[in-house]
């Protein structure tokens, strides 16, 4: 018999020894029935207990957690959109201040074009005198007869010459006051122009003042509904984080690519100053943590530039230094990012220098015949990039300080709200997992059952019989 | 909060970064034994490519030396050109082309000696190694690997060479060998039994010059 068939009562027949050592084993399952019971219960209730506690403690954290976002995202949202106001009301400010300064001004001229106006205008309507009423005078000569006489043919002759000239006069003069009141009206169009210009100016400047007041309405609107704590507000605030977080991820990539090309040309380089053999760990050389170094510097130095010119608020420090010290410290920050911009420069232009070098050497190693060398003009345009390159990098990476604002101040908001779902996410799968426990330790309860049917169908016809004889036997005893 | 935070990361790295400086040494030393003797001297040119791959491969801060094996190759008088690499690449390029020059005048005046004395080479070799302190310490040898001693001179001794990997380069076949392959297997075991006997953390066998990338990596 071998040590894996040492529980079979009939040798060789493993079914059959099951099913005897079932029937052995049933009525102790039987009379543990209670306690088998009792044990799965307690287990469901400890397992699942502490699991359905967790998820209930979870879930109020987070809660408490949201609300706590919630406090910090509205708190942020109204400081930024009362700093955008304050910005508007200062546009409003300069923008009146520029304006209405002038306006007395700009009344006068348009007063004094207007009368200007009106003069040429009342010019205009100046018509030279009528000529003489001689027309009744003709008519009465016209009604004179002549009847062949020639004295009054000749009076008649000559009134028509002088009637014919002195037409002819007034029809010159006539010409001659219309000429001049076109001159007049002519002269109207500077004046329309300038007045037109004017008045096109007012019209801007109040657009450009009641664009400025309706964006003050809107942020005004926005401040009121994050006052009042209401979920658009938060909504909206949130929808924005989310956005300035990508947009700021996406920036500060694209600046990590920068500064990766920036330390691919200065590591070389800083071999030749801090020496090329030494390690800080078993793949990462002293030359590239120095490059990293300078880069770091280089970006740091871009912050407090940033800062101080009040772009980026990192630092509440710098932003409530005085004016005078504020100032020193951008010239300085500046200053500083102009002579490391100028050592990447010169870090480049040797890092083409020892790559020439170590050509030179390879090419001299090598049996192979040397390549001619390249036109001398083709060879410096690399140069002259790298260099352009070293010093343009370490400006550009100055403001990476503007996307990693954003990318903190809504990184907690992005995080705050992911932290949020994670523990509602737990506190969902433990509560299901204690439900599961639950339940489980019900379905094992049956099962129980099931496995000892045919001592409980014994029990219950037990029961039954003894059920019927308290029934026949009860009457007897009311009888007796 | 995300200011102190930011601040104590950058002192815990700090702190990180200098308290696990890798005290290590990452430099190779290399020493190269060229076989000089009667029957291998016509090689020669093959070695000098050979030093002159190595001279592009290795890096500021490491060490070359070349030797020659010749009757008794236990001297330093045997050790034909050595430097230790500058850690300035400028500079480290400046010694490659002193060195090549060095052995280009060794290779035009090289002459074959009268017996082969490669464990002096090794012995030579292995204590210019110990002496360079370099993480990673390699012997080249250039030869048939076929020694052949002098009655005088004493070599069936044990000797260390503790962590140092050997490279057996261009081990060309005798006429003895073409007779009986058996001959030339049994002399490449016989020196890795030897090498590996004496604590060398790699025995190597490398023929064909075109692959020498195989040379100072670590297999």
């Amino acid at each position: 018999m071998t040590s894996s068939q040492f529980w079979m009562i009939w040798p060789g027949n493993a079914m059959a020894s099951a099913l005897i050592l079932f029937a052995i084993a049933m009525p102790f399952l039987y009379a543990a029935r209670k306690l088998v019971h009792d044990l799965f219960r307690s287990i469901g209730q400890t397992v699942g207990g502490p699991l359905r506690l967790a998820a209930r403690w979870l879930f109020a954290a987070a809660r408490d957690m949201k609300e706590r976002n919630k406090a910090v995202l509205l708190a942020h949202g109204g400081e930024e959109v009362a700093q955008l106001i304050e910005r508007e009301f200062e546009r409003v400010g300069v923008l009146v201040t520029r304006d209405l300064e002038g306006y007395p001004a700009l009344q006068r001229k348009l007063l004094d074009e207007i009368t200007r106006v009106e003069e040429d205008y009342k010019k205009s309507g100046e018509v030279p005198p009528l000529p003489p009423e001689w027309t009744a005078a003709v008519s009465a000569i016209t009604k004179v007869k002549s009847e062949g006489n020639e004295m009054v043919q000749r009076i008649l002759e000559e009134i028509n010459r002088s009637v014919n000239s002195i037409h002819a006069k007034a029809l010159e003069e006539y010409r001659r006051a219309y000429q001049s009141r076109h001159k007049i009206l002519n002269g109207f169009m500077p004046f329309w122009r300038s007045l037109d210009k004017t008045l096109g100016q007012v019209d801007k400047k109040l657009t450009g003042l009641e664009n400025t007041s309706a964006a003050i309405d809107a942020q005004m609107t926005k401040y009121e509904q994050i006052n009042k704590k209401t979920d658009k507000a938060e909504h909206a605030l949130t929808v924005s984080a989310f956005t300035q977080f990508a947009i700021a991820t996406l920036v500060l990539l694209i600046a990590a690519g920068g500064a990766l090309i920036n330390f691919k040309l200065i590591a070389l380089p800083m071999s030749e100053m801090v020496g090329a053999g030494d390690y800080l760990t078993a793949t990462l050389r002293t030359s590239e943590v120095a490059a990293l170094v300078i880069i770091f510097v280089e970006a740091t130095m871009g912050l407090f530039l940033m800062e101080a010119l009040r772009i980026t608020h990192l630092f509440p420090r710098i932003a409530n230094l005085s004016e005078p010290m504020r100032r020193r410290i951008l010239w300085i920050s500046l200053t500083l990012l102009v002579i490391l911009a100028g050592i990447e420069a010169a870090l480049a232009l040797m890092r083409d220098m020892l790559i020439a070098d170590k050509q030179a050497l390879v090419q001299s190693l090598a049996s192979a015949q040397q390549a001619a060398p390249a036109d001398p003009w083709l060879a410096r345009i690399p140069t002259a990039g790298q260099m352009l390159l070293g010093f343009i990098l370490p400006f550009a990476l100055a403001f990476v300080a503007i996307p990693l604002e954003s990318f903190i101040y809504s990184a907690r908001t992005v995080g705050g709200a992911t932290l949020v779902m994670l523990v509602r996410v737990s506190a969902f799968v433990l509560r299901v997992l204690g439900n599961l426990v639950r339940q489980l330790c019900k379905v094992l309860t049956t099962l129980y059952d099931v496995t000892i049917v045919l001592p409980l169908l014994i029990e219950r016809m037990v029961k039954s019989a003894r059920g019927g004889d308290a029934a026949e036997s009860r009457p007897v005893r009311r009888a007796a | 909060m995300i200011k102190r935070l930011l601040v104590a990361s950058l002192l815990a790295s700090v702190a990180a970064v200098s308290s696990c400086a890798d005290q290590r040494s990452h430099s190779h030393a290399v020493y190269m034994l060229v076989d000089t003797s009667g029957t291998y001297a016509g090689e020669i040119n093959k070695a000098q490519l050979i030093i002159n791959y190595l001279l592009g491969t290795l890096q500021p801060g490491d060490s070359l030396a070349v030797a020659r094996v010749k009757s008794r190759s236990f001297s330093e008088k045997d050790i034909v050109a050595k430097v230790t690499f500058d850690n300035r690449p400028s500079q480290a390029n400046a010694q490659k082309r002193a060195f090549r020059d060095k052995i280009d005048a060794f290779v035009k005046t090289v002459g074959g000696s009268a017996y082969t004395d490669i464990t002096g080479g090794l012995i030579q070799g292995s204590m210019f190694l110990n002496e360079t302190g370099a993480g990673t310490k390699t012997i080249l040898i250039f030869s048939d690997m076929q020694e052949e001693l002098d009655k005088a001179t004493i070599r069936d001794f044990p000797f260390k060479l503790k962590d140092i990997r050997v490279v057996a380069l261009n081990v060309v076949k005798l006429k003895t060998d073409n007779i009986d392959p058996r001959r030339y297997m049994g002399r490449l075991e016989a020196w890795q039994k030897r090498v590996e006997g004496a604590g060398a953390s790699e025995w190597r066998v490398i023929n064909d010059i075109e692959r020498l990338d195989a040379l100072l990596s670590k297999g």
